[in-house]
């Protein structure tokens, strides 16, 4: 019978939800790496025993996890529990963590400057994976979207990782800026319909494409407007919070940004505004419905001084149109008092007819509505603060 | 030379141990070679005491040996007899900051 098994990231570890088919009764596993922030898990779509798990902390650092065997047990890929410390070649085995900046003569690039808040210039500096997204072939292939940032990718099961510095070197470094939570590269999309094909979202950078596996990239911003930056249709320098691909139309893209909800028909060539009737355009996530292209879903948040839902009312928003004409679905969510905040990490969907879709939120809430947004539940109600939420859909 | 160390709650866990770890340490002992002895012993925990690229200790890390703060001493530093002898641990502690 098929089931789901939802990986949650807090700011106080990680916690697995698993139902069967029905979503209605959840075992709950976690926390796992107590007291550490757990900033992204995803699982393998090639080998969904396969999960990948960014551990970090502002004292300790970066650390990769991994389980093969869905979240039951964990290592580090580079140094597995019991296992000799050491590599046949004499060489330590604590690579798993090592993030280092390519700057090598040979396919890397110079470590520049990216803009600081105030304006001036500020040495690129890693802090911390905030997004793992594993290939959707091999298991062992696995991309971090990094902050400051950057793209790395390890073809060895997290044992070790390489930056893509294509991405990095483009350019236009010097114009990204960090947001409020950092320079991060936080979103990673891997085009299941073009071989090679990768989407990347930097805040606040923007969007940029790859078409040959990571090499070379382009900013993909046309459309974009945004106030906060002095040419406010620039080619880099927009604070994208999300961008989402429709499965079955893979041009077909949507974008949570800064203030604004965008729509791309053209692989991010151009985007238009499709925010419509949203009480406000604000927000973090935004998630497209497993078999219907054009159904997304968004959760609009006051404001960028204010993130909390409007009126206190937790709303996600579906539109079926693909935007411009939404609908607010509430039945099962606070709809008084509630001042929360939903993640740009923290939303995905399943493939179960109906499409499940899931939210966690700052409050420790995880909800779940199992009929495409209609009704809602929480799985669980008291977690830390949840930076993401994944699903994954078992056979 | 055995030298004790007395590492944080989540550094022990990483490194799959309980308690202090003694490491071995040869020729002069400093915070560089006593690090260098630890993160030889237990790899996992490369990074997390000093920064992989620059090799700087991590900000919100700091040494006590023998009730002094040693954070901003040179590395290269000899540590006190006490602490080369294994009479006293080397500490390494989390700032206090955050919750």
């Amino acid at each position: 019978m098929s089931g789901v098994r939802v990986l949650v990231g807090t700011k106080k570890g990680a916690f697995i939800l698993t139902s069967d088919g029905k979503r209605e009764k959840w075992d709950v596993s976690g926390p796992h790496f107590a007291g550490w922030e757990m900033y992204h898990l995803k699982g393998s779509p090639a080998d969904p025993n396969r999960i990948y798990a960014s551990q970090t902390s502002g004292w300790f650092g970066q650390i990769i996890q991994r389980s093969d065997d869905g979240g039951k047990t964990w290592f580090q890929p580079g140094t597995p529990a019991g296992e000799s410390t050491t590599a046949p070649d004499g060489s330590p085995k604590g690579e798993s963590n090592k993030f280092v900046y390519n700057t090598s003569a040979n396919g890397g690039a110079p470590l520049t400057t990216h803009q600081f808040y105030d304006g001036s210039q500020h040495p690129w500096e890693f802090k911390r994976v905030w997004h793992l997204e594993p290939s959707l072939s091999d298991p062992d292939t696995v991309y971090a979207g990094v902050e400051d940032a950057a793209l790395f990718i390890s073809k060895n099961g997290g044992k070790t990782w390489d930056e893509l510095s294509g991405l990095r070197g483009h350019g236009t470094g010097p114009q990204w800026q960090p947001g409020a939570g950092g320079m991060c590269l936080h979103t990673i999309l891997l085009d299941p319909a073009n071989k090679g094909r990768i989407f990347i979202a930097i805040s606040a950078a923007g969007a940029f494409r790859s078409d040959d596996d990571g090499k070379n990239w382009k900013p993909i911003n046309k459309g974009l407007k945004s106030q906060y930056i002095p040419n406010p249709e620039a080619e880099v320098g927009h604070c994208v919070h999300r961008i989402a691909q429709a499965k079955q139309k893979p041009n077909l893209l949507y974008m949570q940004k800064h203030w604004d909800v965008m729509r791309s028909f053209d692989a991010g060539d151009s985007w238009t505004e499709v925010s419509g009737n949203l009480p406000t355009d604000f927000g973090f996530v935004i998630d497209v419905h497993a078999h219907e292209p054009e159904t997304i879903y968004v959760v609009p948040i006051k404001s960028d001084g204010e993130h909390y839902p409007p009126d206190g009312k937790l709303r996600v928003y579906r539109s079926t149109t693909g935007g411009n004409e939404w609908e607010e679905l509430t039945k099962g969510l606070p709809q008084s008092n509630c001042f929360v905040n939903v993640l740009r990490d923290a939303m995905a969907v399943d493939s179960l007819d109906r499409c499940g879709v899931y939210f966690g939120t700052t409050g420790g809430q995880v909800y779940c509505s199992a009929d495409a947004g209609d009704t809602w539940a929480p799985i669980v109600r008291d977690l830390p603060a949840v930076y993401s939420v994944e699903v994954q859909t078992l056979a | 030379m055995m030298v004790r160390v007395e590492l944080p709650a989540h550094l022990r866990a990483l490194a799959h141990v309980k308690g202090e770890v003694s490491v071995e340490v040869t020729g002069t002992v400093s915070i560089l070679s006593v690090l260098d002895a630890v993160e030889k012993k237990y790899p996992m925990l490369e990074g997390t005491i000093r920064d992989h690229g620059t090799r700087a200790r991590r900000p919100f890390l700091r040494f006590f040996a023998c009730s002094e703060d040693w954070s901003h001493d040179p590395l290269d530093k000899p540590l006190p007899e006490e602490i080369a002898s294994g009479k006293e641990p080397l500490l390494v502690v989390g700032a206090i900051a955050g919750g």
